[in-house]
């Protein structure tokens, strides 16, 4: 695409008042690799000091994106456990996820393209998202403030090719998911997310706390022992909890009482107990045609009545649930989902 | 129409920018000139207005604001800059306002979107004047639930706005304090104007016109928001809405029959008055509590009955009207009434803990029917309903009170 000569001055503009104004003390990077985060080659995704990988239990779906993720603590600080809601950070913290495809999803080590790195970075006026998008050298990634999109493509685990118009969220559209109470926070650093292996030998929220990172965790916490969410994609735990992991990471980040979707009634987040507020024999409030001419979130025993499944199958910006960031259909979760409330 | 009209926009614009030069035709490309109002959006600083050019464009994706004070979005004018969302790709909304203060949204259309027209969530101040929100062609279950709506705001104002073929409603307001909704077109929607869950409304001096039910009033259960009321309905013409419902199945409103006026449901301190209905042909005027939904109520916190509601100086037309047999009610009546279906019409399911020790509701929660130009007033008694045994009630004498 070529960028007009008065757009693009408009765009470095918007980078300078940018600048200028939102960030007052941080100025977003124009290039990912000037933040530091990672050493060596950018694309090797080598953390840097202060840099920690971390893994979540049950993660979003992302249209078969893979994510690798990191949390950067300024040296000294370290973050809070929060009894709702995600960890409390430290100003000048940054959570920092690596979106990539590889080649072949059934040999990952003929490589990956990594597509967008999407950045929290927390200042003294709170959380500010920026989005960086990488080159096709895959040497560095450059800031997109009002989103973009662009083809990628792979070879899925059934040896297809996939073909997707790749769309990279605007600010705007970040907090459409990251909000609580109306203000920007992270979603995914939570205890129940957080509580397992996968990136070594120890327990993570462990980990933190004998590097000193984390504050607060309650002294009853076992690993694996209090609540945590399953990870869905290995059934590890009951069907139940499987489904419930996978609303809770899927939905429940506005599906809560203080979250976007709050206006709905619908609350997915694995710690609620109500059904209604499930779904269950509740109508919609305001589902327009994503209803599916069906009358219930959620009716026990008939996943085809649902209409909670009804926009979990489709991809049309009208209908489809998540809103944002999903225009593939999820085959995995759909089946999960099915299967669970053909259980209930 | 809308044709012609984009065609006499084009073209002086096309040979605008053909004037000068080819980087300037680029710039007004679709992509670009979205980018840029979202560009803009984005960076707007307190108290600055973003002005949408003149011309007819295509968005892929919703346009978005959030967390910001004091901005006006203003365009040349409603028939100047038209936004179609009709090619959308990215999110349901046309265009959403969340978590602000104080933000004007004026002269522009917007058209087409995948879901609504105009989301406001979680505004303090938001005003709507002079736009157009619509879906183009014959009204149909697939178009978008609202036009305009604002929802958990607080202090709407809504002025000399258009919605027309919202599947759900053209002018909704859900959940908000302090609404003002005055001097506007509803046309085409299966709702005309919706109060939903929300408190201090006024609805004044509008037009409602062929929607399936012209202006409701309602209260939902399981919404963050309990409950609303202290609405006010008056000086509005609300006329042959005698629309066929094309909601999709299992929204509230796919339940409002073809042929509904003004609806108060569930609602606490509604005052319906000074208004023209005329040509509704299944319920000009009707007070009803949940149940008449038949859905299942599990919300424990949730009043379902409509209270302290006062119809007066209404003005309803005589003249024959068929009700429709495409609604449980339509038929009811039909049946009931024939081609005389009573203006008022209150289902008479009362709360059983409104009653003093005779049996009859206290005055605080009484429903009161005052004097209304060929006011004929039914209570039809959908308790003890059946479908064909139950008495209706034309006795008009218990709801002689006002508030």
């Amino acid at each position: 695409m070529t960028v007009p000569i008065k757009i693009f001055s408009l765009f470095v503009t918007s980078i300078f008042v940018l600048t200028a104004s939102i960030l007052p003390e941080k100025a977003p990077k124009a290039l990912l690799s000037e933040y530091g985060y990672f050493s060596g080659a950018l694309n090797q995704l080598q953390p840097a000091e202060g840099v920690f990988a971390y893994e979540v239990n049950a993660p979003l779906f992302s249209d078969y994106a893979e994510k690798s993720r990191f949390i950067f603590l300024p040296s000294g600080a370290a973050m809070q456990y929060r009894e709702s809601g995600a960890f409390q950070f430290p100003e000048g913290a940054a959570i920092i996820k690596n979106f990539y495809y590889p080649l072949e999803a059934a040999h990952p080590e003929k490589g990956r393209q990594i597509v967008e790195t999407r950045l929290l970075l927390k200042d003294v006026k709170g959380w500010k998202a920026l989005t960086y998008v990488w080159n096709k050298e895959q040497t560095d990634a450059t800031l997109e403030v009002a989103g973009a999109s662009f083809p990628v493509s792979w070879i899925n685990t059934n040896s297809k090719k996939v073909d997707l118009e790749y769309v990279v969220p605007n600010v705007n559209q970040c907090k459409g998911c990251h909000s609580y109470d109306g203000q920007f926070t992270p979603i995914g650093v939570t205890l129940k997310q957080l509580d397992n292996t996968s990136t070594g030998s120890d327990n993570q929220i462990q980990f933190f706390q004998q590097q000193g990172k984390i504050d607060g965790i309650p002294a009853a916490f076992e690993p694996g022992k209090v609540f945590r969410l399953a990870d869905y994609r290995k059934r590890e735990q009951s069907l139940d909890a499987s489904a419930r992991a996978y609303l809770d990471a899927n939905c429940a980040h506005c599906h809560n009482a203080h979250g976007p979707a709050s206006t709905s009634g619908m609350f997915l987040n694995a710690e609620e107990t109500d059904l209604e507020h499930l779904g269950v024999g509740k109508p919609p409030v305001a589902a327009g045609r994503g209803s599916g001419n069906r009358k219930y979130g959620i009716v026990p025993g008939k996943p085809s009545e649902s209409i909670l499944l009804y926009r979990m199958e489709h991809t049309d910006p009208g209908i489809r649930m998540p809103e944002l960031g999903r225009q593939m259909v999820h085959e995995e979760g759909v089946a999960l989902i099915r299967e669970w409330i053909k259980a209930l | 129409m809308f044709l012609k009209f984009r065609a006499k926009v084009m073209k002086p614009l096309f040979l605008l920018t053909a004037f000068f030069s080819l980087m300037q035709v680029a710039a007004f490309a679709q992509s670009d000139v979205e980018k840029k109002i979202q560009t803009q959006l984005i960076l707007a600083e307190d108290g600055e207005t973003v002005n949408l050019p003149a011309g007819a464009f295509e968005i892929s994706g919703t346009l978005s604001l959030d967390g910001k004070n004091n901005i006006t979005i203003r365009g040349a004018g409603q028939d100047k800059t038209i936004l179609s969302f009709k090619k959308q790709t990215q999110g349901a909304e046309g265009l959403k306002i969340s978590n602000a203060q104080n933000i004007v949204l004026e002269q522009f259309t917007v058209e087409d979107s995948k879901g609504d027209l105009i989301k406001a969530q979680g505004v303090k101040g938001i005003e709507f004047r002079d736009i157009t929100a619509r879906w183009t062609g014959p009204p149909k279950a697939s178009n978008g639930s609202y036009a305009l709506y604002p929802v958990q705001c607080q202090t709407v104002r809504i002025e000399r706005c258009t919605a027309i073929g919202a599947s759900d409603a053209g002018i909704y307001v859900g959940q908000s304090d302090s609404v003002w909704v005055t001097a506007c077109i509803a046309k085409n929607n299966v709702a005309g104007i919706e109060i939903e869950n929300t408190t201090h409304a006024w609805v004044w001096k509008n037009q409602a016109f062929a929607n399936t039910g012209g202006i409701l009033v309602f209260d939902l259960p399981d919404l963050p928001k309990k409950q609303g009321g202290h609405v006010k309905v008056y000086d509005n013409l609300v006329g042959r809405n005698n629309f066929k419902n094309f909601a999709p199945k299992g929204n509230i409103v796919g339940k409002v029959p073809p042929g509904t006026g003004v609806m108060i449901l569930a609602t606490n301190d509604v005052e319906v008055y000074q208004n023209k209905i005329w040509e509704n042909k299944t319920a000009s005027t009707a007070i009803v509590s949940y149940f008449i939904s038949e859905n299942p109520i599990k919300d424990k916190e949730y009043n379902p009955y409509p209270s302290r509601v006062y119809i007066h100086d209404n003005i309803y037309s005589e003249g024959k009207r068929m009700p429709t047999w495409k609604s449980k009610l339509g038929f009811i009546f039909w049946w009931k009434f024939g081609k005389k279906v009573p203006h008022i019409l209150y289902d008479g399911i009362e709360n059983p803990d409104w009653k003093d020790a005779q049996g009859n509701i206290k005055p605080e929660y009484k429903i009161c029917i005052g004097q209304n130009e060929n006011g004929t007033f039914a209570n039809i008694r959908a308790d003890k309903l059946g479908l064909f045994k139950g008495k209706i009630s034309k006795d008009k004498t218990p709801y002689d009170c006002a508030y």
